[in-house]
């Protein structure tokens, strides 16, 4: 088996990386003028196209305003909810909240929000017309609106929830409970105390996550099609345009935009890098300065010698009521709900309108509910395409198996040999996540065609792998690498083989994780957009692609159908995932709390 | 029945960590290996599973019964070991940990006539279907040994086994273990740093060499 495990990491390596590579590679030789397998003269002329392009720029600028400025609210929004609901129950209700806001493709949510946004939409339905006297929907671009607004609203609600489970599991890994119990009991308020003590020290664990969103909203295609303006579009969704369009000049300039588009991502990592190493040093004085004595319902005059003695209280179980202790504590609650709240309630309005259109029978404006409701769409659809929804199961199911038997034969090749896992191998998993998919995966269609696999169901699958792997691996990482060594020991001290020990201990001990990362996966699978259409070469549309063509059509019935199953599948996976090891383990008290740690 | 090791050095890197240790165990005798935290007693046992981390380096041989354990893997040692925790898998139930190390070929009905009398051995008749996690730290503690004599092993290693019980229990449960040791005349290898629970012939390891105290084998 040690022999067999060899195998893993050059394989998956080989599944991998060589893909992105090979894929970059092959997007910049056509930005070259040179077409692999087609000829055609070196130069500089794509570029030339590309600079001439009207509306280069409008581009370029929009990409920059929705990839930044959503990236930058949610690492807010999920920085505010860790600091102000840290032990509190409104951090237990945020947990229970990660996996449905996880599970909700991201273009579901986006479908969702363009009913929502619509000037013929839900919100304005609510208050109309007895509210504002709209009796015809009002004229106005709301969705999509010219700044790319909606896009970005999209993408925080949908990354918020992504950078808070991986800050909740930064933030385990530094005990960050302790430290700001420490510094609370050393006189800074909550969330000083968190800024000082916690932040400095999560900042550089969920770096490689910021940089992942950040290159997914900058270069993010499917979102865009349906909430961003399209005359032009951002950079992503122009370049795929060209990329697709039968003119091969055409499709050359495509391939110098999508550099131009990795250009970009590359360009802002560095520029967010640059600056977030600027506030460490601005901060540098604020994170060393000491409690301030004199401030808003601090002690005064002689009590204030007893005032660390008081915030020692503060962190404590049972404040005593109506003293400042509960109001910081307030505060920085009261501050945690605002940023949480409207991100479920989006999402949640957003599934759940496009979930009551599919059961619409008719639903004129300016009616807040369907007048009827029925199945018929349902019948219609499913009668009529039931293949969208076999691809999106069967390849999402393909992807995930295949992903989770690498990434455990990686890890036990890992352990079996005693590596410590380094930073590298940290940003290679990343690699897939930070290259924007546009940028390479024009180069791994002419690769799947060199070997003839281009519009297969199995290109597809490993279209789809190269993202699930990423995301299943580090949700398998961690609880593989924290379980205690001694159960394979006692289990090889007892006569078990390795395989005995694997089948037997290792898997039932990490069931509950093992099937966390699959949900994730199965997740991840379900939402793709770009690799399913570069890869299937239209020939097997799934649930998402259906959708995004749909969203074009407006038929809102339709779409309620796609985003209802869209969100349905992984939710289900999700609610399995939590259920199986719960029944499996039902009369075993060891593995209820689910960690199996020292 | 005999445990030896020949002249056992274990470097990590260049830096010597344990040994050279030359020892022999006797058949049902017990020697103590002790030393404070970080003097190698825990990876003297991992060398003697063979589950060495591939960091550390053995030189010398691990002998048992005459049978050099070089390049045996962990599971073919015959080799058993008790933690400090009882380690009974929280995924199975007592009845099947207790299972779990009886060697195949053993019929379906032997395995569960073993079981029952190492349980009733063990004083947990009748419960074999329970949820290892109820169990009392003495009764969790005696079902680790019965599971482990149950896989037939030629030698035991301890690893501070009793450190974990509070005091009451300790006396109980270290009797316990030793008398069935005694009973099969398993040479044991007993490593800790509390001298309430050394036996037998001790050898004292500090950080990076060896000191001997009481009879040690020459060699």
């Amino acid at each position: 088996m040690r022999a067999m495990l060899r195998v893993f990491p050059p394989l998956t390596l080989c599944l991998f990386l060589l893909p992105v590579a090979a894929g970059l590679l092959g997007t910049a030789l056509p930005a070259f003028g040179i077409m692999p397998g087609g000829g055609g003269a070196a130069g500089l002329a794509p570029w030339r196209d590309l600079w001439a392009t009207p509306g280069l720029g409008r581009s370029v600028a929009l990409s920059l305003g929705i990839g930044l400025g959503s990236a930058a609210l949610s690492l807010g929004l999920a920085l505010l909810i860790a600091a102000g609901a840290q032990g509190t129950r409104l951090m237990t209700w945020s947990r229970r909240a990660l996996a449905p806001l996880l599970a909700v493709p991201h273009v579901a949510v986006a479908l969702g929000l363009a009913f929502l946004l619509a000037p013929s939409g839900w919100l304005v339905r609510l208050v109309s017309p007895w509210a504002t006297g709209w009796t015809l929907p009002p004229d106005l671009a709301t969705a999509p609106d010219p700044w790319g607004l909606g896009a970005a609203l999209a993408l925080t609600v949908k990354e918020t929830p992504y950078l808070l489970l991986m800050l909740l599991a930064a933030l385990a890994q530094v005990r960050a409970d302790r430290a700001v119990t420490v510094a609370r009991s050393l006189g800074h308020g909550p969330l000083a105390a968190w800024g000082r003590a916690v932040l400095p020290r999560v900042t550089p664990l969920i770096r490689l996550p910021v940089y992942a969103v950040l290159a997914y909203s900058l270069s993010v295609v499917d979102v865009a099609l349906v909430l961003a303006p399209g005359t032009p579009g951002p950079l992503a969704v122009e370049v795929v345009r060209w990329l697709g369009d039968p003119d091969p000049a055409v499709r050359m300039k495509g391939a110098a935009g999508a550099l131009l588009l990795t250009a970009l991502v590359a360009g802002v990592i560095v520029a967010w890098r640059l600056a977030e190493i600027a506030l460490g040093r601005l901060a540098r004085g604020w994170l060393t300065a000491g409690p301030r004595l004199g401030g808003r319902g601090a002690l005064k005059g002689p009590e204030r010698a007893c005032r660390p003695v008081r915030n020692r209280f503060r962190a404590g179980v049972q404040p005593p009521p109506g003293t400042t202790v509960v109001r910081a504590d307030r505060v920085r609650w009261r501050l945690a709900l605002a940023a949480a709240l409207p991100v479920v309630l989006v999402v949640t309005l957003a599934v759940a309108g496009m979930a009551l259109w599919s059961v619409a029978a008719a639903w004129f404006w300016p009616a807040p509910w369907p007048s009827a409701l029925t199945l018929e769409t349902w019948a219609r659809h499913l009668a009529g395409s039931p293949w969208p929804l076999w691809t999106t199961v069967t390849v999402a199911l393909a992807a995930t198996g295949l992903a989770l038997a690498l990434a455990l034969g990686s890890l036990e090749h890992e352990r079996a040999r005693g590596l410590t896992p380094g930073r590298a191998s940290e940003w290679m998993l990343y690699a897939p996540l930070l290259v924007p998919q546009a940028g390479f995966l024009f180069g791994v269609q002419a690769l799947a065609a060199l070997a003839r696999l281009d519009g297969t169901w199995l290109a597809v699958v490993w279209g789809h792998l190269l993202f699930v792997l990423p995301y299943v691996f580090l949700a398998l990482a961690d609880p593989h690498r924290r379980l205690d060594p001694r159960w394979r020991r006692t289990a090889h001290g007892l006569g078990a083989g390795r395989w005995r020990v694997l089948l037997r201990v290792v898997l039932p001990l990490l069931l509950r994780p093992l099937l966390f990362a699959a949900a994730i996966g199965f997740a991840v699978s379900v939402a793709q957009y770009l690799p399913t259409l570069f890869l299937g070469a239209g020939r097997h549309p799934t649930l998402t692609t259906e959708a995004v063509a749909l969203s074009a059509g407006g038929d809102r019935r339709l779409i309620g159908v796609h985003v209802f199953l869209q969100s349905a599948l992984p939710l289900l996976v999700f609610a399995l995932a939590l259920a199986l090891p719960a029944w499996r383990f039902r009369h075993r008290r060891g593995l209820r709390a689910g960690e199996v740690g020292a | 029945m005999t445990l030896v090791l020949e002249a056992v050095t274990i470097r990590l890197g260049a830096r010597p960590l344990v040994g050279p240790l030359s020892l022999t165990v006797a058949a049902g005798e017990t020697v103590t290996v002790m030393g404070p935290s970080g003097s190698g007693k825990s990876t003297l046992l991992d060398a003697a599973t063979g589950a060495l981390a591939p960091a550390f380096r053995l030189f010398g041989r691990v002998l048992l019964e005459g049978r050099d354990l070089s390049g045996l893997p962990p599971e073919r040692r015959r080799i058993g070991i008790l933690f400090q925790d009882p380690m009974l898998f929280p995924h199975l139930s007592v009845g099947e940990n207790l299972a779990f190390g009886i060697p195949r070929g053993v019929s379906r009905r032997d395995r569960r006539a073993r079981v029952e009398s190492a349980l009733d051995e063990a004083e947990l008749s009748g419960m074999g279907r329970r949820d290892p996690a109820t169990l009392s730290g003495g009764q969790a503690a005696r079902a680790a040994l019965m599971r482990v004599l149950l896989a037939e092993p030629r030698a035991l290693l301890l690893d501070e086994p009793f450190s974990r019980l509070d005091t009451a229990l300790r006396d109980r449960v270290r009797g316990f273990v030793f008398a069935h040791i005694a009973a099969r005349g398993l040479p044991t290898l007993l490593v800790t740093h509390d001298p309430e629970d050394a036996r037998g012939r001790i050898v004292h390891l500090s950080a990076g060499e060896r000191s001997a105290s009481g009879g040690e084998e020459p060699c």
